[in-house]
């Protein structure tokens, strides 16, 4: 057997897996993205823009997203950048893995139970009774955009932590001191050195982090209680409550599309941003 | 710098232990701690509907972890030797699987296997040779299909990160001294990435086990762990559920343990 075909038998087995559980089915939600719904719900084949033309009906669901995952996007990054900092560049290096273990491990574990953790935390019996015994009454904080953007931070904070950490991690650490000797304020270092050459970790983190955000559906639903409800909420909704599949497939390609625009328009964003970087370099 | 690390680790686990402080809660109420018991963990393990959805849960965490492991690996391996426009798509399809949100891989498996048994339901029947034909529905085979696409594009990233790691040199070595292909794979390449490949087992059973976006839509009559889980915040807070996450995440943290040290011996070995 040559080296050819051999490769082609080892690889049978995933390319038919690829083909029949992702082209066909994406090919099929395309498909049904210009159909038209049935009587009793399912699909009936057309070929008609209905369903896109019908989009605007969704358009609170497509805010909330466009507006809280940028929002928890950043937020992430704000709360996990001086923690990746300190790990990389000030904790003691013995103790560095352990306490960078201890921020992914998180990650990997079931992101329904530790969504579920904030009903309780958020819920009236948590904090805001807290608040209240030391005079704060009244507050609210379980199924508002607030208790979703909390548990998308918490979700979420160890995928932003890990790529800033490792860019830091690889910083040549003489930079820091050349710049702090020619007399540069340590604040001045860091907005000169450390932070421009961690943009790549940075970039890094935004992108995962806010590709799963754009498809969120678990932290609204548990946290927003209806009230707060990403473009995922209306997918579970059009799919398996009012079997509208035809609007549902134009409201999942819609969705897919717009993930894949701002991801490109990201990613050139930041490409410019590091050639002008290289530009300032140079002069 | 140090305290405000101390207080993002305590925004970390601060959730976690309060789960895990109110499983042991003696009484009824989510809210005030009554005194320790083990009651609820009692309850959750002979509630059947829990037990049956934990057996679903095993069993499509376990096939689709050893289906991703096992073609996750040949198609790593068959990469590392692939040029061409083979390589490009099945560069783009891993891309694919992993970029997609998880929420669309579900809703495109649910109305293209639908569409599909819808189509060869009739076949079946009019080929059947006596007796009621089977009909194809949605339940553990859409589940562990499902699981194992997403598992698989995982493995396969994990495997070729380690080949490329890997001195080529030995398997070079080992050709130029008459070796088959398939005995310098078994006894070459084999060992030096089996550490990735368990790790990518693991990691792939998490997954599996922790899904519920993929499964509440392809899971048709049945149920999951975390299915079960959500229907039931959705009723109200129990300590109940309490103690079935900490159980879940006690096991979650030791195979993510176990994974974690294979990934490292392999690192030393290799």
């Amino acid at each position: 057997m040559t080296q050819r075909s051999r490769n082609f038998l080892l690889l049978a087995p995933a390319g038919a897996w690829f083909l029949v559980m992702l082209v066909i089915p994406l090919t099929v939600v395309l498909i049904f993205s210009f159909g038209e719904r049935g009587a009793a719900g399912g699909y009936v084949p057309a070929f008609t823009l209905e369903q896109y033309a019908n989009l605007p009906a969704r358009w609170a669901a497509f805010k909330n997203t466009l507006i809280l995952a940028p929002a928890g996007t950043l937020a992430s990054l704000l709360i996990a950048y001086p923690l990746a900092y300190y790990l990389a560049v000030r904790a003691d290096p013995r103790w560095k893995t352990a306490l960078l273990v201890l921020v992914i491990v998180p990650f990997w574990t079931s992101i329904l139970i530790r969504s579920y953790a904030w009903i309780f935390l958020l819920g009236g019996r948590g904090i805001p009774a807290l608040l209240a015994a030391i005079g704060i009454e009244d507050v609210r904080l379980i199924n508002t955009p607030f208790a979703v953007l909390i548990g998308i931070v918490y979700g979420y904070l160890p995928l932003m932590v890990f790529p800033i950490f490792v860019n830091l991690d690889r910083l040549d650490k003489r930079l820091l001191e050349a710049s702090s000797d020619l007399g540069a304020s340590p604040w001045r270092t860091f907005l000169q050195v450390t932070l421009p050459m961690s943009l790549p970790g940075i970039a890094t983190g935004c992108l995962l982090v806010f590709i799963l955000l754009m498809g969120e559906f678990l932290i609204p639903a548990i946290l927003g209680g209806g009230k707060v409800f990403f473009v995922g909420n209306a997918l579970v909704d059009l799919f398996l409550q009012s079997r509208n599949w035809a609007y549902g497939s134009a409201v999942a390609a819609t969705l897919v599309i717009l993930m894949l625009v701002s991801v490109t328009a990201y990613m050139r964003l930041i490409r410019r941003l590091g050639a002008q970087r290289e530009d300032v370099a140079l002069m | 710098m140090r305290i405000y690390a101390a207080f993002v680790y305590l925004f970390l686990y601060i959730p976690i232990g309060v789960i895990a402080l109110f499983s042991f809660n003696a009484g009824r109420h989510a809210s005030q701690f009554q005194g320790f018991s083990t009651q609820w963990y009692g309850k959750a393990l002979s509630n059947p509907f829990v037990m049956e959805a934990l057996q679903t849960s095993l069993i499509v965490a376990l096939v689709s972890a050893t289906c991703a492991s096992v073609f996750g690996t040949m198609a790593a391996v068959a990469l590392q030797g692939t040029k061409g426009p083979l390589r490009t798509a099945f560069d783009l399809l891993i891309y694919v699987a992993v970029m997609i949100p998880g929420i669309v891989i579900g809703i495109a498996t649910l109305i293209g296997l639908v569409t599909l048994f819808d189509q060869l339901n009739p076949v079946l029947a009019a080929i059947w040779p006596g007796g009621p034909p089977p009909q194809l529905s949605m339940g553990y085979g859409s589940l562990i299909a499902a699981h194992t696409l997403f598992t698989m594009a995982l493995v396969i990233i994990i495997i070729r990160a380690r080949l490329a790691g890997m001195d080529r040199a030995l398997a070079e070595a080992s050709s130029d001294l008459y070796a088959t292909p398939m005995g310098t794979f078994r006894q070459v390449t084999l060992p030096l990435i089996f550490p990735a490949i368990l790790a990518g087992f693991l990691l792939s059973f998490t997954f599996s086990f922790d899904d519920f976006i993929i499964a509440f839509f392809v899971a048709g009559s049945e149920t999951t762990l975390p299915i079960y889980v959500f229907s039931s915040i959705r009723r109200g807070v129990t300590p109940e559920i309490n103690a079935i996450g900490t159980m879940v995440l006690a096991a979650s943290l030791l195979l993510l343990i176990a994974a974690q040290v294979l990934l490292r011996t392999g690192r030393r070995r290799g």
